[in-house]
């Protein structure tokens, strides 16, 4: 989840759209409520939605050409509204803020699939997705279909916060995203760089956040982020100088 | 198509519903330059967007078989303070069109951009340096047709005859047909073969000794301009 999100999150930076991001993991939310409803297991209902959002934003960015931003800001806020109706009680809180507790086998296998099909987007696409967030016209003229990379982009990005959705919840796995790779941009020289700090620096906090949580018996996710915060803020002297 | 490394006929493109370019034809030569001139808000950039299809466009746009287009937008999408770094940019461009890292260092030697200075992240680049890089960026993976969007963008004045001399070098070396936005109407005159004239009336387009003429230029923009006319 933390390596996803590490890698990930370096692309959401560089397009700037590091506030919708974290709006755009609350589309989860009303899956999660819908599933509930109908007894069936959250984080499938969370996926779907996630899916569809996806769907969503990449038809109307298109479309109308809004920016993204925009798009997932608007989509995204009404998709907590309603996932914060549909969902009530200490469901909602589970939802939003994840709840702790080990993995069964069937999550732990999807999840190392998940986590695998993200590196692996991310790492083996990573020059088209360099390109297309440089500037979308100069990728086209060297070949990188845009509409293409931009979508399967998104869809990591759903697929990350879906890995997180367990132990952070809608509210907390967009942070865990952002956090790392903003801290990532200051200290980063390169693009290399800035990838491997992400993905220690979300590791870290993850692993760390599991540690403490327990220690001061807090809910895990808050702490993962407050973690992930500070590793930020320590690396502000360390930002990078040209 | 003979000879032409592009045909445009009867172009039109709309943008938000308003219509910027209304019935464009021109042609440009195989290895020749076309500088494209106007004043804002005539399209010129709304022009290269539709020749590189990012725009929907009605009418023709012929690239002659086999063309490799080469692009220099005018501004990025980009903050300047991300940790990419010039070799990060162009590796990623190599790596697309299925370049070589030989390419990359060609490239790089013939804006005579050092190596070093290439593995700095792009905002700690001159604006020079930086217009350089875009330069060594659009040459990645050898295109044979360069389209420029305002070459001497953020340069200083004595480095824009620099950064034209080094397209125009380039340009010779490669053979490669060059397409370029500008507002220099001195360098135009100097290095272009062609000029096309967008404004709000009739474009012009033909040699810069056509359309380069004082009467042409203050209907196109709407005030005298001055500028070097030099006799070759």
């Amino acid at each position: 989840m933390a390596v996803a999100a590490g890698l990930v999150g370096c692309f959401a930076v560089m397009r700037r759209m590091a506030l919708a991001s974290d709006a755009m993991s609350h589309v989860a939310l009303p899956g999660i409520g819908l599933a509930l409803a109908f007894h069936v297991h959250p984080l499938l209902g969370g996926v779907a939605a996630l899916a569809a959002g996806t769907a969503l934003v990449w038809g109307l960015q298109r479309g109308t050409r809004i920016s993204t931003e925009t798009v997932i800001g608007v989509v995204f806020s009404l998709a907590l509204a309603m996932g914060s109706m549909l969902t009530t009680g200490e469901e909602l809180i589970d939802a939003l803020l994840g709840t702790p507790g080990s993995l069964g086998v069937g999550e732990l296998v999807a999840g190392l699939a998940g986590v695998t099909a993200v590196a692996g987007f991310v790492l083996l696409q990573r020059n088209e997705l360099v390109l297309a967030q440089v500037s979308t016209d100069m990728a086209r003229t060297a070949g990188v279909g845009v509409a293409r990379v931009e979508l399967l982009y998104l869809l990591a990005f759903s697929l990350t916060v879906a890995l997180g959705l367990r132990f952070l919840g809608v509210l907390l796995m967009g942070s865990l995203i952002i956090i790392p790779a903003a801290t990532a941009k200051l200290v980063a020289r390169s693009l290399d760089e800035m990838l491997a700090v992400a993905v220690v620096s979300a590791v870290a906090s993850t692993v760390l956040g599991e540690a403490v949580a327990v220690r001061i018996g807090r809910p895990t996710g808050p702490v993962i982020i407050a973690i992930a915060a500070g590793l930020f803020f320590l690396s502000l002297p360390l930002r990078r100088t040209r | 198509m003979l000879g032409n490394a592009l045909e445009v006929e009867d172009l039109s493109v709309e943008v938000g519903g308003a219509a910027v370019l209304h019935h464009l034809s021109f042609a440009v030569p195989r290895g020749s330059a076309l500088a494209v001139i106007g004043p804002n808000g005539a399209g010129k950039t709304v022009l290269f967007r539709a020749l590189i299809g990012a725009l929907p466009s009605r009418g023709v746009v012929r690239w002659a078989p086999g063309t490799r287009i080469g692009y220099v937008p005018q501004k990025l999408d980009i903050d300047r303070d991300l940790p990419l770094t010039g070799t990060n940019f162009l590796r990623s461009k190599a790596a697309v069109t299925g370049a070589g890292r030989e390419d990359v260092r060609r490239a790089l030697a013939e804006v005579n951009l050092p190596q070093r200075i290439a593995e700095r992240p792009i905002g700690a680049l001159s604006g020079g340096q930086f217009q350089r890089l875009l330069l060594a960026f659009a040459l990645v993976g050898r295109p044979n047709a360069l389209l420029f969007d305002e070459p001497t963008a953020g340069v200083d004045e004595p480095g824009e005859e620099r950064l034209y001399e080094m397209i125009r070098r380039v340009q010779g070396l490669e053979h490669l047909t060059l397409l370029l936005i500008s507002h220099e109407l001195s360098l135009v005159q100097r290095f272009a073969d062609n000029v096309l004239c967008l404004s709000g009336e009739a474009p012009w387009f033909g040699p810069p000794d056509e359309v380069l003429t004082p009467e042409r230029i203050e209907r196109a923009y709407g005030t005298p301009l001055r500028y070097h006319h030099h006799k070759t």
